[in-house]
């Protein structure tokens, strides 16, 4: 359903050398599973999913939905077509409320079913609608409102990126429980979750590991967590230099 | 009163109003007032000495509101009115204030509202006052509002002061003196586009033990158009104050924004925030990731911001 073929992403960084963030990524995700994306810091990610999304532009590949080439269609042409994001670090805003938000992810949704997303990721939504989506918020709370945002907007193809970052323990629990119900085996949508947490991975279908802007693994929990410890051992030593302070288990 | 569809559209712009509000009203159009009410605790009369009005809030009114809107439709037409308010003690009202002009010509038409607003003890007061141009001609729309509060011991007043659009030359005046336990808020939003240009200066003079102030300030400078804020809070005695100026701006507009802060004793806490800049692009990524167009998501963040 969703196709990446040969993707590259490449960017100019401040010295004015370009650096390849993916390189030749194939991939290909089907509708009624729930992908893992996961790997180091730094390792693309993120830019994976901004690329799929529209908000960064591939140098080289095609990508397409339901078997549409969509590689040269812009941000609001790709969310427009199915596809949703929920970003690792939510942007805040000064005048633009909770619900002004919602409204705008939802414009079609019901306030009863507004209000029922928010009280599923834990929010009361009495108390937060009319506040602002800024500074007043904490971490976790406007975390949450994005997952809200996303599993509202009930898109063909979504991108939760780290949803558990900031969040808590209780709250964590209830957010993979509503993207297991609302994708897994859901004959016409699919999930995609960027994270690192030892929950979530072993819920997914299917694993990718993405290192250096490369797919380096893919697999089940079990199939792929040798990939991930020694992945995540290499690049330990890499970065200390062979010192290792400790064994990785 | 015999309002055409013009002088209605105007009204509902600067005070929402669909039909003759309830309460007390004095609205003014074109120099004149077609339509005075008074309640049996808010009266409204003419000044003696200048044109415009006084009203006067019995003490103890409590959830009651006074709607003094002003409309300019006659082509270069210069209106300047004297506004009192007194408030009387433990009261708890709103005034709605306001003033639109329609202007399709090439002469100017300028609106002048000098207020004089007084807080009695232990009183409340919500003070929103809108302000609106339009028309097709060439002809500038001119809005210059003074406003003179004076707070007394243990009352409090918010001030929205709001400028929609439309209105291509402004010089705003704010002076406020805060009393004993009193507490005053002034919300400014405002809005400049084209060639328009905007000044406005509060100076809020904290002068009562335990008096408290706030300025908030948003605003959009879009096209050409100038701003110039300048807020000034002075603490003269134990007090708390602060001052908040977020502006964006657009396409080669120009903001210059000068928050001036000064204690007179040891005990005055004043602080300030100014930030001026450009709509992030992460917002408009954000909004687009929504579905909406760039221009869509810019409108959602202006509006967001300047209501």
């Amino acid at each position: 359903m969703l196709k990446l073929e040969d993707v590259w992403m490449q960017v100019t960084d401040g010295n004015g050398e370009n650096k390849e963030i993916l390189r030749g990524v194939n991939l290909e995700f089907e509708t009624g599973k729930l992908y893992g994306v996961t790997g180091p810091n730094g390792g693309g990610k993120t830019s994976l999913a901004k690329v799929i999304m529209g908000i960064y532009q591939q140098t080289q590949g095609r990508i397409y939905l339901d078997g549409l080439d969509i590689s040269e269609l812009s941000l609001t042409e790709r969310a427009r077509q199915g596809i949703g994001y929920a970003f690792q670090q939510p942007t805040r805003f000064k005048g633009l409320t909770v619900k002004d938000v919602l409204d705008i992810a939802a414009p079609d949704s019901e306030s009863m079913a507004i209000r029922g997303q928010m009280r599923a990721v834990g929010l009361c939504p009495e108390d937060y609608f009319d506040r602002d989506l800024g500074p007043g918020l904490s971490g976790g709370e406007i975390k949450r409102i994005e997952v809200a945002q996303l599993l509202l907007r009930d898109t063909k193809v979504s991108i939760f990126d780290e949803p558990e970052a900031g969040v808590d323990l209780w709250t964590i629990q209830k957010l993979i429980a509503l993207i297991v119900d609302g994708y897994k085996k859901n004959p016409d949508k699919l999930a995609i979750v960027i994270s690192h947490n030892e929950n979530i991975l072993p819920i997914c279908d299917e694993i990718i590991v993405i290192d250096d802007g490369v797919i380096t693994g893919k697999g089940t929990a079990d199939e792929i967590w040798h990939l991930i410890k020694d992945d995540i051992e290499c690049k330990i030593r890499r970065q200390c230099q062979g010192d290792m302070q400790y064994e990785f288990k | 009163m015999n309002l055409n569809r013009i002088d209605l559209d105007l009204l509902r712009a600067v005070s929402d109003i669909n039909e003759l509000p309830k309460g007390a009203v004095n609205i003014r159009s074109n120099g004149e007032a077609i339509v005075r009410h008074s309640s049996p605790n808010i009266m409204i009369h003419s000044q003696i000495d200048n044109p415009g009005l006084t009203v006067e809030v019995k003490p103890g009114t409590i959830n009651e509101s006074v709607h003094v809107p002003v409309i300019l439709t006659q082509p270069g037409f210069n209106d300047k009115v004297y506004n009192t308010f007194i408030i009387g003690e433990d009261s708890d009202i709103t005034i709605v204030a306001g003033c639109g002009i329609h202007n399709s010509s090439h002469a100017t038409s300028r609106h002048d509202g000098i207020h004089e607003i007084i807080v009695r003890q232990g009183a409340r007061l919500k003070y929103v006052e809108k302000h609106y141009g339009e028309g097709a001609g060439d002809g500038k729309n001119v809005l210059n509002p003074s406003t003179i509060i004076t707070i007394e011991k243990d009352a409090s007043a918010e001030l929205e002061m709001v400028q929609i659009k439309g209105v291509d030359d402004t010089d705003r005046s704010t002076v406020a003196h805060v009393h004993e336990k009193g507490n005053l808020k002034i919300i400014e939003r405002l809005l400049t586009q084209g060639g328009q240009k905007a000044h406005s200066d509060i100076k809020i003079s904290i002068e009562g033990k335990d008096g408290t102030a706030q300025i908030l300030s948003r605003s959009v400078a879009q096209g050409n158009s100038f701003q110039l804020f300048r807020a000034a809070l002075i603490g003269k005695t134990a007090c708390m104050g602060h001052v908040e100026c977020d502006a964006i701006i657009m396409d080669r507009a120009r903001i210059q924004s000068i928050p001036e802060l000064q204690a007179e004793d040891a005990d005055a806490v004043l602080t300030h925030e100014a930030a001026i800049g450009k709509i992030a692009g992460e917002q408009l990524i954000k909004l687009m990731s929504l579905g909406l167009t760039e221009k869509e998501a810019i409108e959602a963040i202006l509006e967001g911001f300047l209501r």
